[in-house]
């Protein structure tokens, strides 16, 4: 996917004067929210279960090139077959490769954020290959001809008279005097016309949650059933994977998937999740004749041992960005790229390059929700920080903000000036805000006072209260 | 020239800063393999069996499924029945090709029709057995396998899924151990299906709506056969 994160600004401001992604992002913030909270209440070892999901993912990450190769061993014995991926170009040509053999006109797919890292769907489709998504969400977006907007509600953005719009444009067979205002209408027209198509397919893609070593399986949590249909119907299933995936063991991944969906949607379960091992055996009676599993790297390998390892440990619930008042504010497509959110806001820099991404770990005001609820308790913030320092170190980071990061580092390594300075600040302040008791513009801090004003500062700074403070304290023991 | 395989894992390698586990990490890991244990288990499930299938009951409904007991396989037919007729569905029924489900006095049922074998598009309603039941969440395991066609899990409009008192356990776990025992240590069959309710969907405007692709009704027929038969 091409990516616009080099645009975040611009993105960020045509998304706040939208007023369906306002009114989508409004409904999101409180629905994810409450029901995560009242999931994980319900649950008292909840919190427990985020230490050992988190410690699960630092052993298999601290052994990876073990159990990769143990699980590609498994895959091997099942009948399956392994793909490695370095790149995402490898990725597609792997998959293209594969359609091409067993001659494929139809390729249906369940929702798979790898397959949006790799921009599959136009490669397939440039090959001459049809390509349906089948998630609702998915095929929503794919009509609508966007990205997804959110790694779990890739449609969150989309309001349900345009889901509308976009099916009587898409859908002109059926009859121009159908009801379909309500979402009820609109589920069961797709389900309706995306029957057929998982009838037709040749290929099935999907995505993977998790990768057991022990066993060889791929596992898919999904609500709609819509990657079963996918994976269990035609001919061949492909799985498309990231190598930090893997597992070790069935009771590791329980684990993990107990904290998964509560964190996610607040489901104490979602409705399938399904283990897949190698093709069908030949006593069953239906299942894939072929099964292919597609390991990519796409720069996970370099993440490992550096400060950025412990976003490896990322299972995809979309809880930060549910939780993120950034996220919340701009939507999902300012973003610029596949993940949005703080989890992309450390990982898209990773994947595609700080010099492309350096807007998106600035994205934050380092509040910590997003830590807070981390099913894995990845340290976002400290991440974000991570890059911010990389950017300064590299010169990346926009003149005006390392000239005025410079002044204030002079500053800050002359306490004494630094107070006399300040002090003289609030106190100027402090006299000329005396009246209105608030300042509606102030030189050098437009950009602040566009949008709010500042309240007038009572005449003292922070320092100088303390000292007084700590002064009168002193005197009344 | 080196394989994308030794591409990935030299470079993970290398990341890692060694070449393969040490001999204490590579004990560790290779148990973790050969006989994994359980993690925290939810004191949730940790009750007598009676209350695990009380609890299986209670999340299967809180999930929007609907359960009906039953005493004996020979009710199974009857209840069947029963549940085409208050939803005004069709008396025809695809089954799952195992023996148990066969073998049921379908013939008591005149205007029934049966048929066996995996999924095809008309069929409006399926009836499975299942593999376990795992009272936590109220989830069904099911597995694919001469007598389990997957496709009966999700194509149909309406499944049907026969769960025996003794098939309830009460954490994942135990469903995986009792999957051990029939197909050996870290063998799977092609698929298990762990499944906690009809298909949803809250894509247009995180509205819940049932019936996405999968089926919008989930109906289980508990047979009391008495206590866990582990």
């Amino acid at each position: 996917m091409q990516s616009t994160s080099h645009n975040f600004k611009d993105n960020a401001r045509r998304a706040i004067a939208d007023p369906n992604i306002q009114a989508a992002m409004a409904k999101m913030k409180v629905g994810f929210t409450g029901k995560r909270l009242a999931a994980a209440a319900r649950l008292p070892e909840f919190e427990a279960l985020r230490d050992a999901a988190r410690d699960i993912k630092n052993h298999s990450l601290a052994n990876l090139d073990f159990y990769l190769e143990r699980y590609e061993d498994k895959v091997k014995e099942t009948g399956g077959h392994v793909h490695w991926a370095p790149t995402a170009e490898d990725a597609r040509k792997a998959i293209l490769d594969i359609c091409r053999r067993v001659d494929a006109k139809t390729v249906t797919k369940g929702k798979s954020m790898i397959s949006e890292e790799i921009a599959l769907n136009d490669h397939l489709e440039q090959a001459g290959i049809k390509v349906v998504e089948t998630d609702l969400g998915e095929y929503i977006i794919q009509l609508r001809k966007e990205p997804p907007s959110h790694i779990i509600a890739p449609a969150v953005h989309v309001s349900k008279e345009q889901v509308e719009a976009d099916f009587r444009a898409q859908h002109q067979h059926l009859p121009a005097g159908r009801s379909l205002s309500e979402p009820t209408d609109l589920v069961n027209e797709a389900r309706q016309i995306l029957r057929q198509r998982y009838l037709d397919a040749d290929v099935g893609i999907t995505g993977a949650n998790f990768l057991i070593a022990e066993t060889g399986t791929s596992i898919i949590v999904t609500n709609e059933g819509n990657g079963d249909l996918t994976q269990s119907l035609p001919r061949v299933h492909i799985v498309i994977a990231s190598i930090e995936k893997v597992v070790p063991n069935l009771e590791d991944a329980s684990t993990i998937l107990r904290v998964l969906a509560r964190s996610a949607t607040g489901q104490e379960f979602s409705a399938y999740t399904t283990l897949s091992t190698g093709p069908r055996r030949p006593e069953d009676p239906d299942g894939p004749e072929e099964y292919h599993v597609i390991l990519l790297d796409n720069g996970r390998s370099s993440m490992l041992g550096s400060e950025f390892q412990d976003m490896l440990r990322c299972i995809r619930c979309g809880a930060c960005m549910n939780h993120c008042p950034v996220y919340h504010a701009v939507g999902g497509h300012s973003y610029g790229w596949v993940y949005p959110g703080p989890m992309g806001s450390v990982l898209t820099p990773n994947l595609i390059g700080v010099e492309e991404a350096g807007h998106l770990p600035n994205a934050s005001t380092f509040c910590g929700r997003c830590e807070s609820v981390c099913p894995v308790r990845i340290p976002l913030p400290k991440m974000m920080r991570h890059w911010r320092e990389r950017e300064f170190e590299r010169h990346l980071t926009p003149k005006s903000v390392r000239g005025g990061l410079g002044i204030w580092a002079f500053l800050a390594r002359r306490p004494a000036l630094y107070q006399r300075l300040t002090g003289l600040g609030i106190g100027v302040l402090g006299i000329l805000g005396r009246r209105r008791g608030r300042f509606k513009s102030l030189p050098f801090a437009g950009g602040w006072t566009k949008y709010r004003d500042l309240p007038a500062p009572q005449g003292k700074t922070f320092q100088q209260l303390w000292a007084k403070q700590q002064k009168t304290r002193s005197t009344t023991k | 020239m080196t394989s994308a395989r030794e591409q990935i894992l030299g470079a993970v390698k290398q990341s890692l800063k060694r070449n393969g586990p040490n001999a204490t990490n590579l004990e560790t890991c290779e148990q973790r393999l050969s006989d994994p244990e359980a993690g925290l288990i939810p004191e949730r499930s940790r009750l007598p069996h009676p209350a695990q299938i009380d609890l299986m009951e209670a999340m299967l409904i809180e999930l929007s499924a609907t359960v009906q007991r039953v005493s004996s396989d020979n009710q199974v037919p009857d209840a069947v029945v029963d549940y085409l007729k208050t939803r005004n569905l069709p008396q025809e029924i695809r089954l799952a090709p195992s023996m148990d489900l066969l073998d049921l006095p379908w013939d008591g049922h005149s205007l029934l029709k049966t048929s066996s074998g995996p999924a095809r598009e008309p069929d409006q309603v399926s009836v499975t057995g299942a593999f376990a039941g795992v009272a936590e969440t109220g989830t069904l395991m099911l597995h694919s396998g001469p007598e389990g066609p997957t496709t009966l899990n999700f194509l149909p409009e309406n499944h049907i899924v026969v769960l025996r008192t003794s098939q309830v356990v009460g954490a994942y776990e135990e469903g995986w151990a009792r999957l051990r025992k029939v197909f050996g240590n870290g063998v799977m069959p092609r698929t298990v299906n762990m499944i906690s309710g009809p298909s949803r969907t809250g894509d247009i405007e995180q509205k819940i709506e049932l019936g996405a692709h999968g089926p919008r009704r989930l109906h289980v027929i508990v047979i009391e056969d008495g206590d866990s038969a582990a």
